[in-house]
């Protein structure tokens, strides 16, 4: 057992953080929202590898694992590197041009309604009860949809019907309103659909650690330099309680996520699903818990557009929004107690 | 990155367990709470029979009656301990978790051959003296004084929430050997047999009821200058190192305990609430943070190899877990409902007395340096954030 980063994971997050700091420095998020997705920034994070990073070196991949896909991740979430991130690295072997970035790949996931899975219950309710809105709906050129019985690829060629939302929530994340998806073809059954499911809540605990960890960096720098009453506000223990109570939850969820990279690497270790959801749950409290203490501990800078802490807290609520929320995920954790693997 | 165990390790898991699962149900039930000489008996007796089939001190040095485990070893020792569910260290916990790890660290050789095989084999009982009633979290400002007679120290003074000293064979003393220094530099760690002339316990009831800590009055005590450990005055320095045990690895064991715990809670939901959703979250919720702390272990762990020194992580594994104890404990008592207005056995058929032992873990955050102050250390050691006075 060693579980630390090794000197090529450390070598990996040097690499991608120096990317993400060169293309996404807090000062040039305001470009970016402008822009619609850039498919010249989309292949630079391929050619850094991001999302061959687990397909085998004989499918032209770095035939690395999860582990090393979780540290990219970890700094692709620091920096609110905008895109349909995990889609790619989830199809690069399954869409070609994924992997390479040449094909940009978007997501959704439509669990069946619980009360589907049960023949017997309340009378069936519309699949659909609502429009869908996907992310970067205007820009992908695939869709994959995650259904409980198997994975469809629809053609979207930026062109899936529907209509832009006019404010997302998350200014660096566009949505695509669509009421009704075009016809596709299945590529995959239930287990692969599962199997993707798993993969991708791993990244997104990834990605929601890495706003956890950004969140406490920028709130104890800001809480160092603004004076009041004469002295810093870091100086404030209810300021440093909050302060220290964001570094334990990071340190949580960093150990937790980890873990679960390496358990879907190597299932001997552990079982896989329920360190996944455990991660998932940790990261998601420690992104949203983080990123509202930092709003706090700005002030009325917290309230603005210009600073950042706002687009982490966004950011969050649209990850937390990925691949399930919380509290099913703490169903899942809860249904392995009951039947712990042995 | 990995988490794999060894095959040494789990060699060692399969014999660790074996012994075990003979050993825990030959040693029978506890005694009751009240009965001090049995309780000294049980838990000093359980203690001989982890020496006796070489479990004891498992990462204390060979040379002392030790395992010598590796650090994955020993982590394997704490999920089968608490699978297993085997005594609770007990009345040896100064002894085993602090008090001898001190002795390794900064003790002479005569100390370490004289008390180390001697808490081992459960022959030496310990308790710790550090708090007075003036210095708690503050302990720097304590004021019990030691000053120097020829070959002994004459000591006086009085220290509060002394657990089991009424029990205790020797005390981890701290006094003021310089009152001229500044409050950090002028104490000393003494060896503090208990059975010396003009000591006196009065027992103290806790919130549950029993004298697990007591008042210690010193009243020129004659302790030799032989049991000082370390140097004169670099006392502080070796506070720090014993609090550094009190907060560290051996945490392990109690988030193994906490997770066997919620699996006995989750069969409880199953009976009593099976379609309650909101129940289930709850559970869940609390079991993914016990995970994360198992994984915190371990990757604070992989940092302790990585360096060859513990950390200051062990602050937030202390505070996370303390606080996450209280709330799994509390969780558990309001799934017993009415049947947790009384703490007998009987009616919590989890079988671990649940609003009894919540009301223990709000001692959690209190002793061994409250949340409040782990917080600080957090802010000030890892964050750099500007220190409190002191
Ligand atoms: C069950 C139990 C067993 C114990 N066993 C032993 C033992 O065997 N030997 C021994 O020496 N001691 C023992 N203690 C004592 C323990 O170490 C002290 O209780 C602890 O250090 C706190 O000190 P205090 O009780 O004086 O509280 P105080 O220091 O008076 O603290 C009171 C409150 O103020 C807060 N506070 C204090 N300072 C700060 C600060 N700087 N910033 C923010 N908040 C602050 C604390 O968090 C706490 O909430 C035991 C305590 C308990 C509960």
């Amino acid at each position: 057992m060693d579980f630390q980063l090794n000197e090529d994971q450390e070598a990996l997050r040097a690499g991608v953080r120096v990317w993400c700091e060169d293309r996404f420095r807090f000062e040039k998020l305001a470009e970016v929202v402008q822009q619609p997705l850039a498919r010249e920034w989309w292949r630079e994070l391929a050619e850094l590898g991001v999302f061959a990073l687990r397909a085998p070196e004989s499918a032209g991949g770095v035939g690395l694992g999860m582990a090393e896909a979780a540290v990219a991740f970890v700094e692709l979430g620091r920096r609110l590197v905008p895109g349909p991130l995990l889609w790619n690295l989830l199809a690069a072997e399954l869409i070609p041009g994924a992997a390479s970035g040449e094909v940009i790949v978007g997501g959704l996931d439509q669990p069946q309604p619980a009360d589907r899975r049960r023949p017997s219950a309340t009378p069936a309710q519309p699949t659909d009860a609502g429009a869908a809105l996907i992310e970067y709906g205007d820009a992908i050129d695939v869709l994959l949809v995650l259904r409980d019985d198997g994975v469809q690829r629809i053609e979207a060629a930026g062109q899936l019907p529907g209509t832009l939302v006019a404010e997302p929530l998350d200014p660096l994340t566009p949505m695509l309103r669509v009421s009704e998806l075009p016809e596709g073809t299945i590529i995959g059954d239930a287990a692969l659909a599962a199997r993707l499911r798993l993969e991708g809540t791993a990244l997104t605990s990834a990605l929601l650690l890495g706003i956890a960890e950004s969140t406490l960096e920028y709130a104890v720098a800001y809480a160092k330099q603004r004076e009041q009453f004469g002295r810093a506000i870091a100086s404030f223990q209810a300021i440093k309680h909050f302060a220290a109570d964001m570094y334990v939850r990071q340190e949580l969820a960093r150990a937790a996520t980890l873990a679960a990279a390496v358990t879907i690497d190597d299932p001997a270790v552990g079982d896989v699903s329920r360190a996944v959801a455990s991660a998932r749950v940790v990261a998601g409290a420690a992104a949203r818990e983080n990123a509202r203490k930092c709003i706090q501990i700005y002030g009325g800078m917290g309230f603005t557009w210009e600073m950042p802490p706002h687009y982490y807290l966004k950011r969050c609520m649209v990850l937390e929004n990925t691949l399930g929320q919380s509290p099913s995920h703490c169903t899942t954790v809860a249904a392995h107690l009951a039947a712990p693997a042995s | 990155m990995d988490l794999r165990y060894s095959d040494a390790d789990e060699q060692f898991r399969s014999e660790f367990r074996r012994w075990l699962e003979a050993a825990v149900p030959a040693h029978g039930a506890p005694p009751a709470r009240d009965d001090w000489d049995g309780r000294r008996a049980w838990d000093t007796g359980w203690q001989r029979k982890l020496f006796d089939a070489g479990y004891a001190g498992v990462n204390w040095p060979r040379e002392y009656g030790g395992r010598g485990a590796t650090l994955t070893e020993e982590l394997v020792y704490y999920e089968e301990y608490a699978r297993a569910k085997a005594p609770y260290v007990g009345m040896n916990f100064v002894g085993i978790r602090h008090g001898g790890p001190t002795l390794i660290a900064e003790g002479s050789e005569a100390q370490k051959q004289t008390h180390l095989p001697r808490i081992l084999r459960g022959e030496e009982v310990w308790c710790q003296g550090f708090s007075e009633p003036v210095a708690g979290s503050d302990l720097a400002a304590l004021s019990t004084r030691a000053v120097r007679d020829g070959d002994h120290y004459r000591v006086s003074g009085h220290k509060i929430w002394t657990s089991f000293a009424q029990q205790a064979d020797f005390c981890e003393l701290l006094v003021r050997t310089d009152p001229d220094a500044p409050k950090h530099r002028g104490i000393s760690w003494l060896i503090m047999p208990m059975n010396l002339p003009g000591i006196s316990v009065r027992p103290i009831d806790t919130l549950r009821g029993e004298s697990d800590f007591a008042e210690m009055f010193c009243e020129d005590v004659r302790v030799p200058c032989e049991n000082l450990v370390g140097p004169e005055n670099d006392g502080w320095r070796i506070t720090n190192v014993t609090l550094r045990f009190e907060r560290g690895s051996a945490w392990a064991q109690d988030i193994f305990e906490l997770q066997e715990y919620l699996v006995d809670l989750s069969a409880l939901v199953a009976q009593r609430a099976p379609q309650d959703a909101s129940l289930q979250s709850v559970l869940g919720q609390l079991a993914a943070e016990a995970d994360a702390l198992w994984a915190l272990v371990k990757w604070q762990l992989g940092e302790t190899a990585k360096t060859g020194v513990p950390g200051l992580g062990g602050s937030a594994l202390k505070l996370a877990f303390t606080e996450l104890t209280q709330r799994v404990y509390e969780f558990g008592a309001r799934l017993l409902g009415r049947a947790a207005l009384s703490r007998d056995a009987t009616d919590d058929p989890s079988g671990w007395r649940s609003s009894d032992t919540f009301l223990n873990t709000l001692s959690f955050t209190i002793a061994a340096g409250s949340s409040q102050v782990q917080r600080n250390l957090i802010a000030e050691r890892i964050l750099g954030m500007p220190r409190e006075p002191r």
